[in-house]
C-alpha cells in the first residue's frame, strides 16, 4: 500500500570511499536513492556492486563520505554516532541474512532489546515482545534460545524483533539468503503483509527475481553505481527517463575513453 | 536502565565458559585470604598468646637475664633472682603480692619411657590459692594440689592425652618418677589433670608444691620468675618502674644496662601482636598481589570478550544501541565477574576463618568467635565490584568505540 507522496529517506549525491593502503574504492560513487513512504524497495546488485555500503548509508549506521543522507527532514550527517543509534533504533528495523540474534538471549530478550535502548519500561517491553512473537507465529517459542530455533524461525524473531520499536523502516539485507526457498517465501509473505500495513520495506538482494517479485521499486547497483531503476507497474521495464540518464551516462564514458 | 544492563550482564555471564571463570582465581585466593586473616584476626592473637602463656592482665612478671622474655625462664643465668627479691619487690607500695615461681626442667619416666619437660612450682598457703585463680586452674579430672601433698603432683593436660611421648595416657592414682638433684628418682602420685590450655607451657607442666618441688631439685633460694600481681591495674607502668628502679638498686645496675626483665601482659602481648601483625602484613601484600593479577586477569577476559562479540556489538548498535549503552554494558558485566570472584573469595575465605576459629577452640580449648561483620562483608562486595569495573574500563571503551558496520561483519 504505497502511500504518494512523503519521502522517508533519500540519498543525494552519496559517495562512499575507503582507503585501503594507498587506493581508495569507491563502494558507492555518486548514487541518488530516494524511498517513499509505504512502498517497498529493492536494492539489486551483485557482490562488490556495493549494495552492501548503500543499505548501511540507507540505514543510516554508516555516513557517506561525500553527499548528504535524509532521514526523514533531518540529514543524518550532522548527526553524532549516540543521536544516529538512537534515530535507528527508533526509525528503522533490521533484518539480516545471518539473522544476527544475541545467542544468549532468548527470543522474547532478543525482541525486548531494541526497546531497552529506547528506554521503554520492562513490562511494556514484555508486552509487545509477546504480541510480536504472536504475530510471527512464534507463540510458543517465546523463552527459546536461538540455537534452539530454525533458521526459518529465527528470521520470523529477527523480523519481530526489527517490529519491537515500531519503525517507519524495515530495512532488509539478504532476508532469505540463508533460507530454502519455502521458509524464505514465508519471510517474504511476513514482509509483504508489513508493506500492506503501511511499513516501508527496502530489501538488498542480489537474486533479480526475488526483487521483482516483491518490490514496487528496484535500484539496480553495479560497480557503486546504480545502473538502473525500474518500476512494477511498468512491468519492471527500464523507464524512459532512466534510460535516458544511462545513455548520457555511457556518451560520458565513451568520450572520457576519446580523451 | 542500570537494573536493564545488570539483567543482561548477568545473562551473559551465565553463559561464560570456565576460562574466563578461571581467571578470577587471583580475585579468589585474594579476596579469601583477607578475608580469613580478619575472621581470624582475634583467634589466631589469642591462639598465640596462650601459647606464651599470657592470661592474667594484673601480673607483671620479673626474670633475670636478657631480652628473652619467652625462653626457658632462668636458664643459663648467671646471677639468678632469689627470695630477697621476691620479699624486696613485696614491699612496693604498688605491689600486692609477690610470687617466687621455679620452673626447673628434669626427666619424668613412665610406662618404662622418660621424657624431658617443665615442673613448675605451686606456693603454698595463701598464694597457692591466688595462683590458682591467676591460672585459672582447674581440673579435667581429679583435684588440684593441696599443701600437705608431699609425694603427689599435678599435670598438665596433655599426660592425659598421651601428647608427651610417652606411648601411654597417664590416669590419675598412676605412679610417675621424677629425676630430681643428683639423678635421684622419686615416684609421686598423679593426683589430678589439669584442663586443656592450649599453652605448650602448662599443658605440658608438671605441678607440685613449691617445698617438695625446692626438695627434689635442690635449687635452694633461687628463683626463677618473680609473678607480681599488682594493686591497681591502671598503675601497671608505673609499678613496672617501681620494680625496676628497685632491682637496679639491689642488683647494682644502670638504667640500660639490666641483667633483669621486667614484663607486663601488655608488652608480651604487643610482642605478640607485632610479630602477628608482621604476618598480616606479608598476608595482605601477597593477598593485593593476587588480587591486582586477577584485575588483569578480568582486563584479559574482558578484552577477549570485546573481540569474540564484536557481531554482538555491531548488532546492538545496529538495534539502537548508543555508545554508552555499550560501554555500560560490558563495564556492569566487568563489574560483575569482580562481584562474583569477591564472593567465591568471601565464601572460601569465611570457610577458613571457620575452621580456623574451630581449630585454635579446640587447641586451646578456648570459646573465641569469628572476628567478622556484615559491614565488612559488604564492602569486601563493594570493593571486588569496583575492581572488577575497574578492570572493565578499558575493554568496554573498546567496545563501545567499535564502528557498527565493521563491528557487524564480525
Amino acid at each position: 500500500m504505497k502511500k504518494e507522496g512523503k519521502i522517508i529517506i533519500q540519498l543525494k549525491g552519496v559517495s562512499k570511499h575507503y582507503h585501503m593502503g594507498d587506493t581508495v574504492v569507491k563502494a558507492v560513487d555518486g548514487v541518488d536513492i530516494s524511498i517513499d513512504e509505504g512502498d517497498f524497495v529493492a536494492i539489486m546488485g551483485p557482490s562488490g556492486s556495493g549494495k552492501s555500503t548503500s543499505m548501511n548509508l540507507v540505514g543510516s549506521l554508516d555516513i557517506p563520505s561525500k553527499g548528504k543522507v535524509f532521514l526523514g527532514d533531518e540529514d543524518i550527517s550532522e548527526l553524532s554516532e549516540s543521536d544516529l543509534a538512537q534515530i535507528r533504533g527508533k526509525k528503522i528495523g533490521f533484518i539480516f541474512q545471518s539473522f544476527n540474534l544475541i545467542p544468549n538471549l532468548t527470543a522474547k530478550e532478543n525482541i525486548m532489546l531494541p526497546m531497552m535502548f529506547q528506554g521503554i519500561d520492562i513490562f511494556e517491553r514484555e508486552k509487545v515482545a509477546e504480541d510480536l512473537l504472536t504475530k510471527v507465529e512464534l507463540g510458543k517459542r517465546m523463552d527459546h534460545y536461538p540455537n534452539q530455533l530454525s533458521g526459518g524461525e529465527r528470521q520470523r524473531v529477527a523480523i519481530a524483533r526489527a517490529l519491537s520499536n515500531d519503525p517507519e523502516v524495515i530495512l532488509a539485507d539478504e532476508p532469505t539468503g540463508n533460507l530454502d526457498t519455502k521458509t524464505g517465501e514465508k519471510v517474504m509473505e511476513f514482509l509483504e503483509n508489513l508493506n500492506k500495513e503501511g511499513k516501508t520495506i527496502i530489501m538488498v538482494t542480489h537474486e533479480p527475481e526475488l526483487a521483482e517479485a516483491h518490490a514496487n521499486r528496484v535500484y539496480w547497483l553495479r560497480d557503486g553505481k546504480i545502473e538502473k531503476i525500474t518500476h512494477k507497474k511498468n512491468g519492471f521495464r527500464i523507464e524512459k527517463q532512466e534510460r535516458q540518464l544511462i545513455k548520457k551516462h555511457e556518451r560520458k564514458k565513451k568520450s572520457k575513453r576519446g580523451k | 536502565m542500570i537494573r536493564d544492563y545488570f539483567a543482561l550482564s548477568v545473562k551473559n555471564l551465565k553463559h561464560r565458559g570456565i576460562r574466563s571463570w578461571l581467571t578470577l582465581l587471583g580475585i579468589f585466593i585474594g579476596i579469601a585470604a583477607v578475608v580469613s586473616l580478619i575472621t581470624l584476626g582475634n583467634g589466631l592473637q589469642a591462639a598465640v598468646g596462650a601459647q606464651f602463656g599470657i592470661g592474667s592482665t594484673e601480673v607483671i612478671s620479673v626474670q633475670a637475664g636478657g631480652l628473652n622474655a619467652f625462653g626457658p625462664p632462668g636458664s643459663g643465668v648467671v646471677d639468678p633472682l632469689t627470695i630477697d627479691d621476691v620479699e624486696a619487690i613485696e614491699k612496693l607500695s604498688s605491689v600486692n603480692r609477690a610470687l617466687r615461681r621455679n620452673i626447673p626442667s628434669g626427666r619424668l619416666e613412665f610406662n618404662d619411657r622418660a621424657v624431658f619437660g617443665m615442673a613448675v612450682s605451686i606456693p603454698l598457703g595463701d598464694d597457692k590459692k591466688f595462683t590458682y585463680e591467676i591460672l585459672e586452674s582447674e581440673t579435667e579430672v581429679g583435684r588440684l594440689l593441696k599443701d600437705s601433698d608431699k609425694n603427689r603432683v599435678v599435670l598438665g593436660y596433655n599426660f592425659y592425652v598421651d601428647g608427651v611421648g610417652l606411648g601411654k595416657a597417664i590416669k590419675v592414682g598412676d605412679k610417675v618418677s621424677i629425676q630430681g638433684e643428683a639423678l635421684v628418682m622419686r615416684d609421686f602420685e598423679v593426683i589430678g589433670i589439669t584442663k586443656k590450655t592450649g599453652s605448650f607451657i602448662f599443658d605440658n607442666v608438671v605441678q607440685m608444691n613449691e617445698d617438695v618441688l625446692e626438695d627434689l631439685m635442690g635449687y635452694g633460694d633461687d628463683v626463677d620468675v618473680i609473678a607480681v600481681h599488682v594493686k591497681d591495674k591502671d598503675l601497671m607502668d608505673k609499678t613496672k618502674e617501681d620494680i625496676e628502679k628497685l632491682m637496679r638498686k639491689r642488683r647494682g645496675v644502670k638504667e640500660g644496662e639490666e641483667d633483669f626483665q621486667v614484663s607486663t601482659p601488655q608488652a608480651m602481648m604487643d610482642t605478640v601482636n607485632t610479630v602477628l601483625g608482621g604476618v598480616q602484613a606479608f598476608i595482605v601484600l601477597i593477598a593485593s598481589i593476587s588480587i591486582i593479577v586477577g584485575g588483569i586477569g578480568i582486563v584479559n577476559t574482558m578484552t577477549t570478550s570485546v573481540l569474540e562479540r564484536k557481531k554482538e556489538i555491531g548488532i546492538m548498535k545496529a538495534i539502537g544501541a548508543t555508545n554508552k549503552d555499550i560501554f555500560m554494558h560490558f563495564f556492569v558485566e566487568s563489574g560483575l565477574m569482580g562481584l562474583v570472584g569477591g564472593a567465591v573469595g568471601i565464601i572460601i575465605g569465611l570457610l577458613v576463618g571457620w575452621g580456623g576459629t574451630a581449630g585454635i577452640n579446640s587447641f586451646i580449648g578456648g570459646d573465641i568467635g569469628m572476628s567478622i561483620n556484615f559491614s565488612f562483608i559488604v564492602s569486601v562486595l563493594f570493593g571486588s565490584f569496583l575492581i572488577g569495573s575497574v578492570a572493565g574500563i578499558a575493554p568496554a571503551m573498546q567496545a563501545a568505540k567499535q564502528n557498527p558496520v565493521e563491528a557487524l561483519r564480525g
